[in-house]
């Protein structure tokens, strides 16, 4: 068998591919490009959705824009495109949006570079020529932000901007304005700390996506229980996690052995009376409400009621910490000291409905941070996609908020950076600088699909942006202007972008590109033998 | 072949199964090795260098990881073929004895292994092939010692070290910080070694990394990080000043090991049973309490009651932490590890200056840095980067550099990288079997007088060798590899400066002394030995017998 031996076979295991050299790096271009590719039409705010069918039980489907939601859904094999995947998810759980133009970014970056190998330039020039591009990219990034902290009024105008600007590419777009309104003020409510927890999301389907609104107090998706209390002013609530059904004894191997069907009533008894004991003691806490993480079963429900203590059951446990967080109390497990825990305040609880639904609403809570936001809207489709824009609306708002710099948007930064790394390579010797205007090549491609994406002609309109950055260095402030299908001036229009987002966009493409341009080799272990 | 007949003219079997068995013998057989060994250094043979190119792997679950460290590749290839087996295993005992230098041992025996074809070709017998690797190895280590400088540093002093690791990590993905990653590292081990020893343990030194952010991102921790949050959402998430207790035992319910059963059939037992268990929660907790601790760290998980009463108490505590993690922080914080409530005293509780819990991005992943431990034995290197693959190389990447300066701690003496160490031994084998008379005593003495100097073709073999380290450096780098070669061995030669390399960088001069490229002396000779000893092991076989495919 091994005589006579060809390369790689029986080397490896049965079922194993190896891609060597100009194939593999073929291979990984081809992976990249087609993935940035199947994005691409989604950029911008006239960029088109995309209907995401599940493989799984019922089909379910997902319309969205969203390029983490649509790369995270497609099923990939080839491994470049695994690389670009991956950056898409890190971008969105790092700032949470720009997660197409990564991906954008890097498909163009790998686009560009395989006409540069096909120039006979060696990958690694090709690499050192995008580390210097990125370097020259950064600083020009860094010089155009500008940052309007110091003055709130202009600050908060720059948050609607940018609420508008990433809005204006999803479903919201039609509303934007009302939605910017809504996710800027979620945000300013939590004075800086960013901390995105305490802004609960709610969907209701019905009505229309304009219905939606921000509610300042706090919105619980659960039932009252039977005959207590629908409305309580100036609610003390205690908020626990503890099993309500049945207490159960922890102690191992314990198990109730009687001889006669009378003790087992008085066990029973007893049973009953350790919780009637418990539940007075939650009682005895002074409360007028009991929130629980646990089920509530009807016997401690039904004590509950006669005390006149409204009691809320299974309230999940993002619940429960969102609850404690919002009305300040503790979550408690034990009840031995009524004087010790610290009991969650608010001002009213009551019942509202919306739509058809009845719903819990607190207000006048302690934390002043928290809020809920109503979505309303015609299907689940569009629930689920309004959800997706405005999660991404309040992660860049937020990361503004911590890192208050901001750029314009349509594509301004892009045009500053590719103007600056163009002079950088003029003065660069070696096929360094070949790479570089590459590299701008690359990033001009951005205002160029978001453009073509509207149907624009987009090689006009680059071409007018690019004598107008050229014209005025640094001062310019042109950029694609969609609506009037022209280039206009971003400031005028009110097109700002998060500096924060631009910057990991530009870090993680790059970074992705070099990754994929490195490899020379692909080995492909065989397929691991599932059974049945 | 292996039917024999006994003295009766009987044939009898020698192997059984002959028909499921397929044999290769002789020349055949090594010349087969060789190939396969050939194929997998070829593979490799790319990924050498600062401008050695990455590959990459598809697991067969799907997961890619893209790498340049040889030692990564072979392993993952998941490699079929016997020999093919024995390579990965070289470059894996590179690994371990040495951390670097896993590409290079592999390129090297590949070579050695090519070499040895065309000495066989000529009809020399594959055994004194070997022996002539054996002595020629002996004259190139012997001349690595001969130009090996030793470096010197102090605490204080630590440029050199930053140097070498910079040499290791040009060649990675980090390679655009390798300064501020090199100085990690450094720091790192400096910061665990045990310098009057010379003696580092790495497993002191944790690298562990979160997706997200970028690798400019990447720091030293002066203790350690733990991947979880604490027990309850409204345990304060920073403490300053605080005392450490360090738990093996569950705040849950007794469970003892033994089978028991407890019986419950009245009412009062019932109660009795209640109250005991409610006490004993509060028992734990109390005595966490009296004995001064304002951290608890557990292995195990809590029950809620007690996770309450905790919180209750103002005691943060940490669940679910992992053996190797509750050692180091029992090292690091001076803390002794309590399996027992009842053992718990104020002389085992450990200290740190300040215990912080800090969450990533906009996703819900929490870790508990504990910072400013006693005993600064312990510390973590905190990887970011743009996603997972990166983030995985560049943890592999820091092992390496940090095993690099764990070799130089160890063995201060270094020799020049950029091959120029290579070329110098090569041409030192050169001239020893020149030498004819010198190893023809040298033979002699092996072989007890009967031959005499076919070795000499065995370590003119390795010598040429030696020098496919240097060549595909220069074809990695995009040089006209033979050129460049023959231009720096003449200077080697005319100069007699061992220092000269090939200039991968690109920085107009071929003096490693002047560009700062070093490799550990133990290193490089490692790799020498064992790609001799590997290709020993291969020559050897002559015989290859295994089982025939399956149908």
């Amino acid at each position: 068998m091994a005589t006579l031996m060809a390369p790689n076979q029986g080397m490896l295991q049965e079922g194993a591919r190896e891609e060597k050299g100009e194939n593999a790096r073929m291979a990984s271009f081809v992976g990249a490009v087609a993935m940035a590719d199947l994005v691409k039409s989604t950029l911008g705010p006239k960029g088109m959705d995309k209907i995401l069918q599940s493989m799984g039980r019922g089909h379910e489907v997902t319309v969205t824009n969203d390029g983490a939601t649509i790369l995270k859904s497609v099923y990939v094999d080839n491994p470049a495109a695994k690389v670009l995947q991956d950056i898409s998810k890190v971008q969105d759980d790092e700032v949470g949006d720009g997660t197409t133009s990564v991906v954008v970014l890097a498909g163009e970056l790998l686009r560009e570079a395989e006409q540069l190998v096909g120039q006979k330039v060696h990958p690694m020039t090709i690499i050192a020529g995008f580390r210097e591009a990125e370097a020259v990219a950064k600083a020009e990034l860094t010089a155009a932000a500008f940052s309007n902290a110091e003055h709130p009024e202009a600050f908060r105008n720059d948050l609607l901007n940018i609420a508008r600007t990433t809005l204006s590419s999803k479903i919201l777009t039609a509303d934007k304005d009302h939605f910017a309104e809504l996710a800027v003020d979620a945000i300013t409510r939590l004075k800086g700390s960013g901390n995105l927890e305490a802004i609960h999301i709610i969907k209701k389907a019905g009505g229309a996506l304009k219905d939606s609104f921000l509610d300042e107090g706090f919105i619980l998706d659960k039932k009252i229980g039977v005959g207590q209390p629908k409305r309580i002013t100036d609610a003390k609530v205690l908020i626990a996690n503890t099993p309500m059904d049945t207490d159960k004894i922890k102690i191992y191997g314990a198990r109730v052995r009687v001889d006669s069907m009378a003790k087992v009533g008085e066990i029973e008894a007893a049973e009953k009376n350790k919780m009637r004991e418990k539940c007075q003691k939650i009682i005895d806490h002074g409360i007028n409400c009991f929130i629980n993480r646990q089920l509530i079963y009807n016997f401690p429900e039904e004590i509950f009621a006669d005390a006149g203590v409204m009691s809320i059951e299974h309230a999940d446990f993002d619940g429960i910490e969102r609850l404690a967080l919002v009305l300040g109390g503790e979550i408690a497990s034990t009840f031995e000291h009524p004087g010790e825990v610290k009991l969650g305040s608010c001002k009213l609880i009551e019942e509202t409905m919306i739509g058809e639904d009845k719903l819990i609403h607190f207000s006048g809570v302690a934390l002043g941070e928290a809020c809920t936001i109503v979505l309303r809207g015609a299907s689940s489709h569009i629930l689920e996609e309004a959800d997706r824009s405005l999660h991404d609306a309040l992660c860049v708002l937020g990361e503004t908020v911590k890192e208050p710099r901001v750029l314009y948007g349509g594509g301004w930064p892009e045009m500053r950076m590719a103007r600056a790394i163009e002079e950088a390579a003029k003065k660069t010797p070696g096929k360094k600088s070949l790479a570089m205007e590459a590299f701008a090549r690359a990033l001009r491609q951005l205002p160029t699909t978001i453009a073509d994406n509207a149907g624009l002609d987009s090689a006009d309109i680059v071409a007018t942006l690019r004598a107008a950055h050229g014209a005025d260095p640094g001062a310019s402030r042109m950029g694609v202007d969609v609506i009037a299908g022209a280039a206009g001036d971003m400031r005028e229009l009110g097109i700002y972008e998060s500096f924060k987002v631009k910057q990991q966009v530009l870090l993680s493409a790059t970074e992705a590109a070099e990754m994929i341009l490195r490899v020379d080799d692909i080995i492909r272990c065989a397929p691991r033998q599932r059974s049945g | 072949m292996s039917l024999a007949f006994d003295d009766y003219g009987r044939p009898f079997i020698i192997l059984r199964e002959q028909g499921s068995k397929s044999r290769v013998r002789g020349t055949e057989a090594v010349k087969a090795n060789i190939l396969a060994a050939k194929t997998v250094a070829r593979t490799l043979r790319s990924s050498l260098g600062p401008k050695g190119m990455d590959k990459m792997l598809q697991s067969p679950d799907g997961d890619v990881t893209i790498t340049n460290d040889g030692a990564t590749i072979l392993e993952q290839m998941e490699v079929q073929h016997q020999i093919g087996k024995l390579l990965v295993e070289l470059s894996k005992s590179q690994d371990h004895e040495i951390g670097d230098g896993t590409t290079g041992v592999v390129v090297l025996a590949g070579s050695l292994l090519e070499q040895a074809e065309s000495l066989l070709d000529m009809g020399i017998h594959p055994l004194r092939i070997a022996e002539g690797y054996e002595m020629a190895c002996k004259v190139a280590t012997a001349h690595l010692d001969s130009i090996a400088t030793k470096w010197d540093f102090s605490p204080e002093e630590v440029e050199p070290l930053v140097q070498t690791c910079m040499t290791t990590l040009s060649s990675k993905v980090v390679g655009r910080l390798k300064r501020q990653m090199a100085e990690i590292c450094v720091k790192a081990v400096l910061a665990v070694a045990d310098l009057p020893r010379r003696d580092v343990n790495l497993d002191l030194i944790k690298v562990e990394g979160k997706v997200g952010g970028a690798m400019e991102d990447t720091r030293l921790v002066e203790g350690i990080v733990i991947d979880k949050d604490f027990s309850h959402p409204q345990m304060p998430k920073e403490l300053k000043d605080v005392k450490i207790a360090i738990l093996t035992c569950p705040f849950e319910a007794p469970k003892p090991k033994t089978k028991h059963k407890v019986d419950i059939d009245t009412v009062e037992k019932f109660e009795s049973l209640r109250h005991a268990e409610q006490q004993y929660f509060i028992d734990m907790v109390q005595k966490c309490k009296d004995a001064g601790a304002g951290l608890i760290i557990c292995q195990w998980g809590f029950e809620d009651e007690a996770n309450h009463l905790l919180m209750h108490h103002n005691l943060p505590a940490i669940r679910w932490v992992g053996g190797v993690e509750i050692e180091l922080l029992a090292m690091a914080t001076g803390a002794r590890i309590v399996p027992r409530f009842e053992e718990l005293s104020p002389d085992k509780l450990g200290f740190a200056k300040c215990v912080r819990e800090v969450g990533y991005g906009t996703t819900k992943e929490r870790s508990i840095i504990i910072e400013g431990c006693p005993n600064l034995s312990a510390v973590t290197i905190w990887v970011r980067g743009g996603n997972r693959m990166v983030l995985d190389e560049v943890r592999r990447s820091l092992h390496d550099a940090l095993c690099v300066a764990r070799n130089l701690v160890r063995d201060n003496s270094i020799v020049y990288g950029g091959g120029s160490a290579e070329i110098a031994c090569s041409l030192a084998v050169e001239a020893a079997a020149d030498k004819v008379v010198g190893v023809e005593q040298y033979a002699m003495r092996a072989f007890a007088g009967k031959v005499v100097g076919v070795e000499q073709y065995a370590m003119r073999a390795f010598a040429d060798a030696l020098e496919a380290v240097p060549l595909a450096l220069a074809e990695n780098s995009g040089l006209p590899s033979i050129e460049s070669l023959t231009a720096v061995k003449a200077r080697q030669l005319a100069e007699s400066n061992p220092h000269l390399g090939i200039d991968c960088n690109d920085a107009g001069t071929n003096d490693m002394r002047e560009q700062n490229v070093f490799e550990t002396l133990i290193g490089k000779r490692q790799q020498m030995f064992l790609a001799t000893q590997v290709c020993k092991m291969i020559l050897k076989i002559d015989d290859i017998i295994q089982p025939s495919q399956y149908d």
